[in-house]
């Protein structure tokens, strides 16, 4: 146990921690809910997470910088009705031209956010509060508070959240959700294994120390946020795919939830240290409790949020306190077998 | 002279300026704009806002944000609706908020200053976990129960043409100002705001602070949440949902540092009144609610942006003197 111990990482820890608790809530509300453990639950569950882990992706690449995007879910709404927009005007607008412009806007968006926060020097907190509001009026204003019907987009962007790749036993893997792992795939690597992701790291446990290395911080904080927007603009298109009708409130709320995820996941919110795979599990823990509560009839559904609350809480301050004991421990160890 | 040109630079200066030119085009759209009945107007259709902002100036100061107080306004709403409708006398559910109001705040304290997690991340949870409990409370119902009395007291004039609402936030900016300025509690705060550690050394007692400010966050917004709910004469879940927004808009614009240690009253009243003339000005001329919140967002962005534009172009200045 002690050498297991030693071995692993502790971000390991907090991702098998994380698994272990979903596993904990799933036989849980399995054994208070009559047939909850079937292929609908999964199907569910993992159509919602498709549109929340990107987004978590996004939240979590910002916040390794030390930097934090609130503007995420208004650029989630603005993307899904600009495009729906785009595509009940025009119904010739192909796919890949309608996947491309939703990550375009929502780059250029973030772009704006980057530019802001990187090279004029203003605290995320303040420009993307600032934004959401700003791309929350955008979308207002360019909308005219008119609605993106379902009848009125193209037949393919509709059957895309049917499409499966795989399908087992009614258990199905949905398209959605095919891309949404092979992006989380991608990230992790790209994090851990090129060195503009450990830059990004570096750049959020000690900006000083990177720049005088000579990183350029800037530079990669802006790349940071031109990758979260395009992220959000992705999941933006997802989110129009999914729910056909988009109204000025689309995406309300969802950065609160992105944040909500990448910190259940372990990311340190003053940057730094976390993982791609942590705050994935983030959202997959928080959209499984949402959906099991509305299931769950003893107990009124507006319990949710309140439990949400409670969870990131509770998710914090362990991470604090079991983290830091557990690297004391390995540090103290590690000290032991050299010495 | 030389004081006149030095206040004018400051960021009071700049902002009396902004003000005035606000006020010049608000009276030239419209001539009721600076009369009395209109003014209190003003004032009472944001009055919660602002009350809570003076507690956010606090805060800030101290290097630390209190997001959870628009769900701690919504809560306390709820709650007093739900208590008045359970049967309970009116003056002990405005009690039993108020102390609601207390114990939310003393729980997000808690977490700060004893597991030393950070304040956005704690504030954050609590946005979504107060106002799930507000939602617990009344669901989705609209609840309109309160004794006739009460309403009244949200919205008829208490003393002279003034409400009852705009006498508590200039009594409030009276002992906020008296705090920040003239005692060694405020001191404290300033210090924390620039320096925790060193304030630890120095013998502060920095988690007592702390504790103290989101107590009485959490207690001036349930009671801005009374004043609400009495204004309305109904509460919903989604009382205040997204005033936070607003407020800390208020207090950074206000030119207090979001890193902590600056940061004046008379800046933060000033901008008070520049949002509250700004969104009025926009209504007079029918501009709607949503640009008017993205204005607001603009402006926010623009606080800190001049500043920085300024310092820029005066260290460029200097570099190429020499």
């Amino acid at each position: 146990m002690n050498k297991l111990l030693q071995k692993i990482r502790p971000e390991r820890l907090r991702e098998l921690i994380l698994l272990l608790l979903i596993s904990v809530v799933l036989i849980f509300f399995a054994s208070v809910i009559e047939r909850y453990l079937n292929a609908r639950l999964f199907n569910r569950v993992s159509a919602s997470v498709a549109i929340m882990a990107l987004l978590a992706i996004a939240q979590t690449l910002v916040i390794l910088t030390r930097n934090i995007d609130l503007s995420v879910g208004a650029v989630v709404g603005f993307t899904a009705y600009f495009v729906g927009y785009q595509l009940s005007q025009n119904q010739e607008i192909t796919p890949l031209v309608a996947i491309l412009m939703a990550i375009g806007v929502g780059a250029l968006m973030g772009g704006f956010n980057g530019f802001l926060v990187a090279f004029c020097g203003i605290p995320s907190i303040i420009v993307t509060l600032g934004t959401m509001a700003l791309y929350r009026t955008l979308l207002v204003e360019y909308s005219d508070a008119q609605t993106v019907l379902t009848v009125n987009l193209p037949q393919w962007l509709l059957d895309i959240p049917r499409v499966n790749i795989l399908s087992f036993d009614g258990l199905n893997l949905r398209l959605m959700v095919g891309v949404m792992i092979a992006i989380v795939i991608l990230f992790q690597l790209f994090l851990r294994y090129t060195s503009f992701g450990r830059k990004i790291y570096a750049v959020g446990s000690n900006p000083e120390a990177a720049s005088n290395s000579g990183f350029p911080n800037r530079k990669i904080i802006f790349i940071t946020f031109i990758l979260c927007g395009a992220l959000a603009g992705l999941s933006g298109f997802m989110y129009l795919a999914r729910f056909g009708n988009i109204t000025v409130v689309a995406g309300l709320g969802l950065e609160l939830k992105s944040v909500a995820a990448a910190v259940v996941g372990g990311v340190n919110i003053f940057g730094g240290s976390g993982s791609i795979f942590g705050s994935v599990l983030g959202a997959i823990l928080i959209d499984l409790l949402e959906n099991s509560l509305i299931r769950w009839l003893q107990i009124s559904e507006f319990w949710r949020d309140a439990m949400l609350g409670i969870l990131i809480l509770a998710s914090v301050a362990a991470d604090s306190v079991i983290m830091k004991r557990f690297r004391r421990y390995r540090l103290k160890k590690q000290t032991e077998t050299k010495s | 002279m030389k004081i006149l040109f030095k206040t004018l630079k400051s960021w009071e200066g700049f902002l009396s300026f902004i003000l005035l030119i606000i006020i010049v085009v608000n009276t030239f759209n419209s001539e009721s704009f600076l009369s009395i009945d209109n003014q209190i107007n003003i004032f009472e259709l944001s009055i919660e806002k602002i009350i809570i902002a003076l507690i956010m100036v606090f805060i800030i100061i101290n290097a630390e944000i209190d997001l959870s107080v628009a769900s701690m306004m919504g809560l306390s709403a709820c709650a007093l609706g739900w208590l008045v409708e359970s049967g309970s006398p009116m003056i002990l559910s405005i009690v039993l908020c108020l102390i609601i109001g207390v114990l939310g705040g003393a729980f997000n304290g808690f977490w700060i200053t004893v597991f030393k997690l950070p304040s956005l991340v704690v504030t954050l949870a609590m946005l979504i976990g107060f106002r799930g409990l507000a939602r617990v409370l009344v669901e989705d119902r609209s609840i309109r129960v309160f004794p006739s009395w009460f309403e009244a007291l949200g919205q008829q004039a208490l003393f002279g043409p003034f409400p009852l609402s705009i006498i508590l936030f200039f009594l409030l900016l009276i002992v906020v100002v008296i705090i920040l300025k003239f005692t060694g509690f405020g001191r404290y705060i300033y210090f924390i705001g620039i320096n925790q550690d060193v304030a630890l050394y120095s013998g502060i007692n920095v988690s007592k602070v702390k504790m103290y400010l989101f107590i009485a966050s959490g207690f001036i917004s349930a009671l801005a949440g009374i004043l609400f709910a009495a204004r309305l004469g109904a509460v919903r879940g989604d009382m205040g949902l997204s005033f936070e927004l607003d407020i800390i808009t208020m207090v950074l614009l206000g030119g207090v540092s979001i890193f902590g240690g600056t940061g004046s009253i008379t800046g933060v009243f000033l901008s008070i009144l520049i949002v509250l003339y700004l969104r009025n000005g926009m209504s007079l001329t029918n501009i709607t609610g949503h640009v008017q919140t993205g204005v607001i967002g603009v402006l926010l962005i623009l606080s800190v942006l001049i500043p920085n534009v300024q310092k820029f172009m005066q260290n460029y200045l200097n570099q190429s003197r020499k």
